[in-house]
């Protein structure tokens, strides 16, 4: 009855079109199409975070310079005469962490992969409540849509920085206001997105799936939403908290006796500034879990594909997945050391850091030990792969020294930071986010993106992206605040490392160059790329071996898969091809 | 192609996915809460023990006999809503609507009791501006007000206009007040935590 009733409606009328168009596009509940959905606007979040960055770079690089061309675009209250303001370049700083970490990259690897791949890789016809889905989306898109207007508040957006410190934020402009409501749609969201993920991966897997046949890229999605779950709401009641504080005048977060531009603030008092940042920091050490883990997966699916065996360790990889999960949310003050907590709490807490440093070693060395003695394929998804381990290793290994108490003194709120989570984030999960599209480009379009473009891209972002970032640690160890509005040129000891500001700031327009490659690739290759295959890489998992490129529109699979095998039986003994689908009987 | 176990659990997890997704959700709703109450706590341990900003004893300033009633009134309504399920455990629909009609009753009643509370602190001049103490309980008890008011919201639907699907699909009809419940029991339990900490201690 409903081929009939779909064949009747594309004969009917133009009206009755449109209609169709809006509920198959826009308001859809098939979860590939809210996949899509999140990857687009993610990727447009992506790239408006970036230029942010792009500004802010011009600033430090050539401070109190008017900057070139563009300069027309700004207003008298942000950049006049093409000069950055500070309070401008606070708001700048704020946006570009607030925007990449909860706009792009999150919605991207979990509303966007997790979205599209899971019930495809469990064998389920969409995810458990489509309806709960389509929200999260739409939730999200309002979120973000509530951040972008901060941009025209009287004061400009949030600029309290992307942790929103108070007694700062307490008392900044309107801005704060719009943030904090736009984090109140935003965790609304997530909570929508990875209940439905928890809830498909547990009851929809397919007849013989069971746990550790899962492919990686599922577990880690399982674990990443358990902390979305779990860690968001802390930061919720924290925003509420902070919104009290903004609108009634309630002192959650205001010690006695504050003193603001001379004068003692008219408050009720007794609040305690930490406790926002304990609050914070208790969801913001699981995002940084929530970054990686997903990527984790993708890396993971890539490398098992690419050098045609199977993961070294799979199982090894699940527990310390499952371990990384549950300490994750006991590792947070470790942000904290210099609050003066106390060192019996630092020291706590510098223990539970070094401890979670296990599981991430285990997981890495898995990956890199998986290369051993495969015959791999270097197209563009796995160089971005393979050069996710070095840049998450040394991201990772570079947390060590801000792990531990006593370095810590030196290093906190300098450089060194930014470029410790930047090659976790940037050449780690961006880079793993690379990976991931250029691998399920041809399940999503049912065409492949170009080679050679694709490795055009990964070169020339593998070198720029170095150029920003290394430079950091060397002006970090020096000592150099990440909090400067002129990049360090007013402070003495910043002196002798100026001179690696304008290489970082070229470094970045360079890279945001080397994305044009990409970006050209994405959308020709919508059309006119070379036609792929149902299974175009030889995969052995559900995605690939049990459906077409792209899968069905409606209920994925003609026949629900049954599971027989592992997930990544490649290259078996005896057997006539060098993969064996888990599909197979 | 349906997707499966929207009504009957599967078999080797026990549940059907509403009851999963309950779960989850009200693991967050934990999170959501208990944040709050930590925060009650931190605050309050940081207050001086004398002088202005020293922290008030709830019942010097709250109305325990109120906050009793109304909890009692919550407590009600928690068995009339479980009541209202096993109704239709039992097949009897016109019980079920006698008993979610009381549930909702019980929880407009909760709200009109916590409206003149609210009044009568402002007729003091007692604003969340006013102390931390204010401020934590204005912000628990409002956001656990929001949640009754979601809640009602959600049975109001399954009373009246949702109560149709009894006749097309009664078990998932069943498992959807199910789900209900549980929420509205969390709903409850909060301001059973709530109840003892601001009103008492």
């Amino acid at each position: 009855m409903d081929a009939s009733v779909k064949e009747k409606s594309s004969h009917d009328d133009h009206s009755h079109h449109e209609e169709a168009f809006i509920w198959k596009y826009v308001f859809s509940i098939d979860h590939k199409v809210i996949g899509i959905q999140y990857g687009v606007t993610a990727l447009l979040f992506l790239f408006f975070g970036f230029t942010l960055m792009m500004l802010m770079r011009w600033q430090l690089a050539y401070p109190g310079e008017a900057i070139p061309v563009i300069s027309g675009l700004f207003s008298e209250t942000t950049m006049p005469d093409g000069i950055m303001l500070p309070e401008f370049y606070n708001s700048l700083g704020a946006m570009h962490g607030t925007i990449m970490v909860f706009l792009a990259v999150v919605p991207l690897v979990v509303g966007a992969f997790g979205n599209y791949l899971v019930p495809l890789q469990v064998g389920a016809i969409d995810m458990a409540f489509p309806k709960l889905n389509m929200a999260s989306y739409w939730v999200y898109f309002v979120g973000g849509i509530v951040m972008l207007v901060g941009f025209w508040m009287p004061g400009g957006a949030a600029n309290s920085g992307w942790t929103s410190y108070p007694p700062l934020s307490n008392i900044a402009t309107t801005g704060q206001t719009v943030w904090l409501l736009g984090m109140v749609f935003l965790i609304t969201s997530s909570l929508l997105g990875s209940m439905n993920i928890i809830v498909t991966i547990v009851q929809l897997r397919a007849e013989g799936l069971t746990w550790m046949k899962l492919p990686f890229f599922t577990w880690a999605q399982l674990v990443t939403s358990f902390l979305l779950l779990l860690a968001f709401p802390p930061l919720e009641a924290a925003g509420v908290l902070q919104l009290m504080d903004r609108l009634t005048g309630s002192s959650f977060f205001m010690p006695s006796g504050l003193v603001v531009s001379g004068e003692v603030l008219d408050i009720a008092g007794g609040g305690s500034p930490l406790l926002w940042q304990h609050l914070f920091w208790f969801l913001a050490h699981p995002e940084v879990y929530v970054l990686i883990l997903p990527a984790l997966g993708i890396i993971a699916e890539v490398i098992a594909n690419n050098t045609r065996k199977p993961l070294w360790g799979y199982k090894s990889m699940v527990y310390a997945t499952i371990f990384l999960g549950f300490i994750s949310f006991t590792v947070w003050a470790h942000h904290m050391f210099l609050t003066g907590m106390g060192t019996a709490i630092n020291a706590f807490f510098q223990t539970t850091t070094m401890i979670i440093s296990i599981p991430s070693v285990i997981i890495l060395t898995a990956l890199m030990i998986s290369l051993w003695g495969g015959s791999i394929r270097f197209n563009s998804a796995m160089l971005f792969a393979c050069a996710f381990l070095p840049m998450f290793g040394i991201g990772g290994l570079t947390g060590l020294p801000l792990g531990l108490t006593a370095s810590d003194i030196h290093l906190h709120d300098t450089y060194y930071v930014i470029g410790h989570f930047h090659y976790v984030v940037a050449p780690g999960t961006i880079f793993a986010i690379f990976a991931g599209i250029y691998y399920w480009y041809p399940k999503v379009t049912g065409r492949a993106m170009n080679e050679m473009l694709g490795k055009i891209h990964f070169w020339l972002s593998l070198i720029f992206i170095n150029g920003i970032f290394f430079p950091m640690f060397i002006q970090g160890l020096a000592g150099v605040s990440r909090r400067l509005y002129d990049g360090g040129a007013s402070y003495a000891h910043a002196q002798d490392y100026l001179y690696l500001n304008e290489f970082m700031s070229i470094s970045a327009w360079l890279l945001a160059l080397a994305q044009i490659p990409f970006i050209i690739n994405f959308f020709i290759s919508w059309k006119s790329g070379q036609k792929a295959g149902d299974n175009h890489w030889d995969a052995t998992t559900l995605e690939w071996s049990a459906t077409t490129s792209p899968p069905l529109g409606h209920g994925n699979f003609e026949v629900v898969p049954t599971v027989y095998r592992g997930p990544y039986e490649y290259s078996v003994p005896g057997k006539d091809k060098d993969f064996t689908p888990q599909n197979e009987a | 192609m349906n997707i499966p176990f929207t009504t009957n659990p599967r078999p080797d997890t026990g549940v059907y996915n509403a009851k999963l997704g309950i779960w989850l959700f009200l693991a967050s709703e934990v999170m959501l809460f208990g944040a709050l109450f930590s925060s009650y706590i931190l605050i309050r341990v940081g207050a001086p023990e004398v002088g202005e900003n020293a922290w008030p004893l709830g019942s010097d300033i709250l109305s325990v006999p109120v906050a009793f009633t109304n909890t009692m009134v919550l407590i009600t309504s928690s068995i009339t809503m479980v009541m209202a399920w096993a109704s239709l455990a039992m097949k009897k629909f016109d019980k079920y609507k006698m008993f979610m009609g009381i549930t909702i009753a019980l929880g407009l009643t909760f709200l009109v009791i916590k409206g003149f509370e609210y009044n009568s602190k402002f007729e003091h001049h007692l604003f969340p501006s006013t102390s931390n103490f204010m401020a934590i309980y204005f912000t628990i008890t409002g956001l656990h007000v929001l949640h009754v008011i979601g809640g009602l919201i959600v049975n109001f639907y399954l009373w009246i206009p949702g109560a149709k699907m009894w006749e097309s699909d009664p078990e998932r009809f069943t498992n959807r007040i199910e789900v209900a419940g549980l929420y509205w029991h969390f709903v409850d339990l909060v301001w059973i935590f709530l109840f003892p900490v601001l009103y008492l201690l």
